[in-house]
């Protein structure tokens, strides 16, 4: 332990603990941008500035270490001074233009130009101007907004550690950009998102599809059907000033038919419906020696990294398209048939927590007779848009439920949105599907929780089941290695390209709240107690369809519909 | 031709991607995008960091050199007698910026900080000749000796190579 005086307050600090963690231990608020929780300090932007008695210069709080009887003066007119002046210069050099930007009243160089009371233009002078990327399906780069505070490099490359995108040239020519700022269509992007999330201005945002949907709405001929995700209920609550780990899954409901859907039905439904699929094409795997150990594919971050990557491996994926896509797939066959409307005619919107999503719902092969699955998606983000747009006041909604029968799902598909959780709910049908017997304990503590990578072995029958469940996609090369040598255990791996699952997508509300993944996580898992249901064979709209329409699990038309194919795009990308 | 290179390096190496840079440019006179590519799969660096590298540091090159190389000195002596009116005027006369390359790869116009021939500014450096004293009448004179030599012809015969 060692003591220093910051402030004058009298602060108890454990060795090696930054200034900056010392001081927010006391209530001091120290602000911060290229900071990272978790990351090794990089002290690039000195906004964290801070006077240390005895010292020259000022000292950037994130990265100094704290030593016994050490002075701290964190908000002295010399460092307001500072941390003003490098605020003014960060305005200066970035479009004026807050009144019309996406992340305008949630944007950390407003706040900060806010917090210093920057009033004026003090300095005048060239100002950097560059294209916006808008060559991928997902996301746009806006480099003029970008404050080169490298969070998104950061995120891309020490977490995820993919790499897509660095800091290219020098000086005032700076700009983090893709190699040979060839667009992020053609870089080793995989649309995730996490870029997003820690981006402190609109420099990154996902590619809005408000205005489609729209006048999908208004189109009096279509017939627009909404579905919402598990993560979207567990976090868009946050938008509103709710407490974190909020379930607002009533709320939702009504907002969507107030935006005038006819039909809103739960995502959760199609998960149950790929747990049928996924579990049946495990055993068949596993009885008839396919590949193995077999990949989930909900995730089409990791579909898209594997192709881009690892093509050698796309035979383990399992060809289950992801719930969405299967939940489109089903509307447009089943239901349209059923209830008399031509398939042409209806328009289907996903709610989800998730950038790649855009992309996946825009790939060639996920069009059934060239018809879309699902025609567009809108992140959580873009949903509390256009209910801002629509005049609807979410806080003050009543709550409704999903219509039926594409609204029905069982707690094993409230999971979904969490890492383990797929992974979980395959258990648990595979189990009664190989036993005939329900498993006691329905909860699987081994893998849940946020480590990168979770590993278990359950015994079914007599043979054990070795299992793994990847969170974040920069875990996923180690697996992959085992693999493609053939030294894997494993039968069946989860990936889910984000930290923390879907729950934690590039899709979700901005904010910089750690705890925020725990809390959201704990909504999905608190669903599940909750459910009358908690296995997905038990969902009895699912059993429904497939005496109606499918026939049984895996059968052909099954696959026709709900399966899918994957590509090698290692060559596209190199050329 | 440049994976030969990789042989007197450590694969996956962080520490030699500056040095590999080097080397390859040598071959090529330029790093073309290929090499990139190899580099970073071969010192297990993202392309994107490779290609940030190169981009920072002034001594790599992104695009091949013309078979003549123009160094136009920028140094306070030469600024003193009016080397960004000399600059300028080549930079109209051959209709490239500094830094870029005539569409016929005839020449390369880059600035330097001193070439130390400070009594002879302002000072353009074609190839390895010194040219001092020179005005901008002298330009078009200057530029039309070299059009037809072929002395760097060597260089750009090994850019050629690498395309």
């Amino acid at each position: 332990m060692v003591q220093l005086t910051i402030n004058g307050i009298k602060v108890n600090a454990e060795e090696g603990m930054t200034i900056l963690d010392a001081a927010k231990s006391v209530g001091i608020s120290i602000p911060t941008l290229c900071h990272m929780k978790n990351l090794f300090p990089s002290g690039a932007c000195r906004i964290c500035s801070v006077e240390v008695e005895g010292f020259r210069g000022l000292t950037p709080a994130c990265a100094y270490p704290v030593s016994d009887g050490m002075v701290v003066e964190t908000d002295s007119p010399r460092v307001r001074r500072a941390r003003k002046t490098i605020v003014e210069l960060l305005v200066e050099n970035h479009p004026q233009d807050c009144l019309i930007c996406v992340r305008n009243k949630n944007c950390e160089l407003q706040d900060l130009s806010e917090r210093y009371g920057v009033r004026e233009h003090r300095y005048v002078g060239e100002t950097k101007s560059h294209a916006i990327d808008i060559s991928s399906a997902s996301m746009e780069r806006d480099p003029a907004k970008c404050i080169l505070c490298g969070r998104c490099v950061r995120a891309c490359h020490e977490v995820q550690k993919i790499g897509a995108i660095d800091f290219t040239k020098r000086g005032f020519a700076s700009i983090v950009t893709t190699p040979y700022n060839k667009g992020l269509n053609v870089s080793d992007c995989i649309l995730c998102g996490q870029c997003i999330l820690v981006c402190p201005t609109a420099a990154l945002r996902e590619k809005s599809s408000v205005k489609e949907v729209a006048s999908a709405l208004y189109d009096r001929k279509k017939y627009c059907i909404a579905q919402v995700a598990p993560a979207v209920r567990a976090s868009i609550g946050e938008e509103y000033n709710m407490p974190l780990g909020t379930d607002v899954t009533g709320l939702i409901v009504t907002g969507l038919r107030r935006l005038g859907f006819k039909k809103v039905f739960d995502t959760n439904f199609a998960a149950d419906l790929t747990i049928m699929e996924e579990a049946s094409e495990l055993i068949h795997r596993i009885q008839n020696g396919g590949a193995l150990p077999m990949f989930t594919s909900c995730c089409p971050g990791w579909v898209k990294y594997a192709e881009m990557n690892s093509p050698e491996i796309l035979d383990h994926i399992s060809t289950c398209k992801s719930p969405h896509e299967m939940e489109g797939a089903v509307l447009k066959t089943y239901y349209a048939k059923k209830m008399g409307i031509d398939p042409k005619d209806i328009y289907v919107v996903s709610i989800m927590p998730c950038t790649v999503k855009k992309y996946e719902s825009a790939r060639p092969e996920l069009k059934e007779e060239v018809l879309p699955d699902v025609d567009a998606v809108l992140t959580t983000r873009e949903l509390v848009r256009f209910f801002k747009i629509a005049g609807i006041d979410f806080n003050d909604l009543p709550e409704s439920e999903f219509d039926n029968p594409l609204g029905e799902s069982t707690g094993a598909a409230a999971i979904f949105g969490t890492s383990g959780g797929v992974m979980e709910a395959a258990l648990r049908t595979a189990y009664w599907k190989l036993t005939g017997k329900e498993l006691d304990k329905l909860e699987f503590e081994q893998i849940r929780g946020m480590e990168g990578v979770k590993e278990a072995t359950v015994n079914i029958n007599g043979m054990d089941i070795n299992i793994a469940v990847v969170n974040g996609i920069g875990n996923v090369k180690q697996i992959i290695e085992q693999v493609k040598s053939g030294k894997s255990k494993h039968h069946f791996i989860e990936v889910m390209a984000c930290p923390g699952g879907c729950i934690n997508g590039g899709g979700q509300p901005i904010h910089q709240k750690p705890e925020k993944v725990m809390k959201r996580i704990k909504v999905l898992y608190q669903i599940d107690e909750n459910a009358k249901h908690r296995r997905s064979h038990e969902n009895e709209s699912v059993k429904t369809l497939y005496r109606e329409f499918f026939g049984e699990p895996n059968s052909h038309k099954a696959h026709e519909i709900l399966h899918t194919k994957y590509f090698d795009k290692k060559k596209i990308l190199n050329n | 031709m440049h994976k030969q290179i990789f042989e007197s390096y450590q694969p996956l190496d962080r520490s030699s991607l500056i040095p590999l840079l080097q080397d390859v440019q040598n071959i090529y006179g330029y790093l073309p995008e290929n090499a990139l590519r190899d580099i970073s799969d071969f010192v297990g660096v993202p392309l994107s960091r490779v290609y940030g590298v190169a981009t920072f540091y002034n001594q790599f090159r992104l695009t091949p050199l013309g078979k003549n190389i123009i160094r136009v000195c920028r140094g306070t002596a030469c600024h003193v007698k009016n080397s960004a009116n000399i600059l300028y005027a080549l930079e109209s006369e051959l209709g490239i910026k500094a830094g870029e390359t005539t569409r016929d790869k005839q020449f390369t116009i880059e600035v330097v900080n001193c070439i130390g021939a400070c009594s002879i500014a302002p000072v353009i450096l074609v190839n390895d000749d010194y040219h001092g004293r020179i005005t901008v009448k002298d330009i078009p004179k200057i530029l039309k000796k070299y059009q037809t030599t072929t002395s760097a012809a060597k260089k750009s015969e090994k850019a050629e190579v690498a395309e």
